[in-house]
């Protein structure tokens, strides 16, 4: 039952957790970062940058309920301009949390404990940015709650048969889901602050949320049989999630849409660009607060080679777009083809194409993998590339379609940037706030790491 | 009448373990000793150490497979009578009960029902939110939460007795043992 039972001690490769820690050692480390850890200037500094760019997506979105969806640069033919690709981009970011969390705790891989908690918040915040996009894209978002089945004066029901309905339920799930799972594991973590808090405020805080949790054997049999049943929940729910994002594209008739590869393709790119981003906060926040002992060389190249593999999955969803566009003998089809190496946006495929699937091949040779400032140049170029590819299939499909009447171009405004940017900032925002107030790596997990946790090893050992 | 009296001034014994071995076979011995009524505590879950003070089976599965049943069918419920009862929409003759469109709804309720009952179950069964605890009153038992093991013999067990549960417990050479107030 014990999600961890293999210890790599007789492994030649770099260990999950450093040699020479102890229960103890553990605990003070990771929760000394919320406990007592002082503020730095770099932090405040950073923080206010990125604050700043959160409230510039205040402003953006203020100006948007004042005016309406015009500001931005969508138009027919291009309804669904920046607001989507940035929807579907966050919504796959979200799914490397919970593919560590979830997936990773099914198949036992230790390495995913030291990595999960901050994975999860990555999720969370991704989806409550994603979240905003389609909100502000109704035009009235004062009236979302329309979305969902609920009786009114009006006598009207949401239309089940449409993929736009389904996403609400995926999405929100998802959400929920997450924040479920993910508070289920900080509770025991919660525990260990209140009892490691100084101040009487701090301790009370850890205190409620920790609910009273005591470590009691009967409660512990309970936690791990419904971790277990979340985390197999909640696997079948993340690939669900993209792939019910997809059919908004693939139940739709407009070439370049209307493919059933989509999604299969949908999933294995969103965990590519979640990986990358795990890999790019990671690797700073390894550095800044010393955790270089929890996550490991190990933990980053593994990282690194599940963004090899999903973008190799990703590239052959290209080729197969390609293949079927000259195969299939449809006129439209191979015309979207020839549209994106040639057309007007011919540039934005060309760099899609170095940047998810020529430059992470180096990913092959070890030296990219080992070297953390090269692993977060890559994994930037991987998330760059895949809002180009969410921007190539939202916007170059919808640029030209079957009539050439009805063709179109689509110019972002400064709005669109901002609001864009304004997202990154909210993200950024809640992960400075979450790794000063909450313990970022989990700790319990980590204790089952060590030899000493596993009863009937150790008993081996002695004899 | 005396045994009663010093049961309700203390909730039971804490015999504190340096290691999740020694928790182990603490719990072990106790539970063969003839104590039913214990807890083991520890920083993290330990295989096992349930199983030690007796206690095989939890009911979580069953409240999640309850949950997740009912979000399914009522998903499944709720899309069926809006679309073939209240409200139907006739799109191009095709049938209204199209049930391969309401698999999606069916199946992510299903999910969110069955996760909400994994979580809620199991803070329920375990009985929390419970901010107060008689163990809290040890001092020694902050250190459940990093890297010490701690077993109770609660005082509510028949077989329970001041002295003799104390030198028994000595017996399994703790790190130290105390009385936990009520």
């Amino acid at each position: 039952m014990a999600p961890n039972t293999q210890i790599p001690v007789a492994d030649r490769r770099v260990p999950v957790i450093a040699p020479g820690h102890t229960f103890s050692t553990i605990t003070e480390k990771i929760s000394n970062i919320v406990l007592s850890r002082p503020v730095s200037l770099g932090w405040i500094f950073g923080f206010l940058i990125v604050f700043s760019m959160m409230n510039m997506l205040m402003m953006a979105l203020g100006y948007l309920f004042i005016k309406g969806t015009g500001i931005w640069g969508i138009n027919i033919p291009i309804g669904w301009g920046f607001a989507i690709v940035n929807f579907v981009w966050w919504i796959g970011i979200g799914h490397a949390g919970t593919l560590i969390s979830a997936i990773l705790c099914l198949l036992r891989q230790t390495w995913r404990n030291s990595i999960n908690r901050f994975a999860e918040a990555m999720t969370l915040f991704a989806v409550a940015c994603a979240g905003i996009f389609p909100l502000a894209h109704m035009g009235r978002p004062w009236l979302a709650y329309w979305m969902f089945p609920y009786p009114n004066t009006m006598r009207y029901w949401p239309n089940f048969r449409s993929p736009l309905v389904w996403d609400v339920f995926a999405v929100s799930t998802y959400f929920t889901i997450s924040l479920v799972f993910w508070f289920v594991g900080l509770i025991p973590d919660f525990a260990s602050l209140r009892d490691r808090a100084e101040s009487t405020l701090v301790q009370r805080i850890y205190g409620l949320l920790a609910m009273g949790w005591r470590g009691s054997a009967r409660h512990w049999h309970r936690y791990e049989t419904a971790y277990l049943l979340l985390a197999g929940l909640a696997t079948p729910l993340v690939l669900s999630v993209h792939t019910v994002v997809s059919f908004d594209f693939a139940v739709g008739i407009v070439p370049g849409w209307h493919t059933t590869i989509f999604p299969p393709y949908f999933v294995a790119g969103a965990i590519y660009s979640g990986f990358a981003m795990v890999l790019c906060l990671a690797i700073p926040i390894r550095a800044i607060y010393k955790l270089e002992d929890f996550i490991t060389m190990r933990h980053l190249e593994n990282a690194a080679k599940v963004m090899l593999a999903t973008g190799l999955i990703v590239a052959y969803g290209y080729g197969m777009e390609a293949f079927m566009g000259w195969y299939s003998g449809n006129q439209f089809d191979s015309f979207l083809l020839w549209n994106r190496f040639h057309g007007p946006y011919q540039l934005a495929y060309a760099a899609l194409l170095a940047c998810n699937i020529f430059i992470p091949q180096v990913l092959w040779l070890k030296k990219f993998r080992v070297s953390t400032g090269w692993l977060w140049l890559i994994s930037f170029i991987v998330l760059v590339g895949m809002w180009l590819e969410r921007f190539i299939i939202v916007v170059v499909s919808l640029s030209r379609d079957f009539l050439t009447s009805s063709w179109g171009m689509y110019y972002p405004t400064k709005w669109d940037w901002m609001t864009f940017a304004g997202t990154i900032g909210m993200f950024l925002t809640a992960m400075w706030l979450f790794v000063r107030i909450l313990p970022m790596i989990s700790i319990f997990e980590l204790r089952t790491l060590l030899p000493e946790a596993h009863v009937h090893e150790a008993a081996e050992v002695k004899q | 009448m005396t045994d009663s009296a010093t049961n309700s001034s203390t909730y039971g014994l804490m015999a504190e373990f340096d290691s999740a071995q020694e928790l182990v076979a603490a719990a072990h011995k106790t539970h063969e000793a003839g104590y039913q009524k214990i807890d083991a505590y520890s920083p993290f879950p330990i295989e096992g150490l349930a199983e030690a003070i007796g206690f095989h089976k939890n009911s979580v599965p069953l409240v999640v497979l309850i949950g997740g049943l009912i979000g399914g069918i009522s998903a499944y419920a709720l899309q069926y009578w809006v679309a073939v009862i209240t409200y139907p929409v006739n799109v191009g003759g095709r049938p209204f009960h199209s049930w391969p469109s309401f698999i999606i709804v069916t199946f992510e309720l299903t999910i969110l029902f069955g996760g909400l009952s994994a979580a809620v179950g199991m803070l329920v069964l375990n009985g929390l939110p419970m901010p107060y605890h008689p163990v809290f009153n040890v001092p020694e038992f902050a250190k459940a939460s990093e890297d010490k093991f701690f077993l109770v013999v609660f005082s509510s067990d028949p077989n329970y007795d001041a002295a003799r549960t104390r030198s028994f417990l000595t017996s399994l050479a703790p790190r130290m043992i105390a009385e936990v107030p009520s």
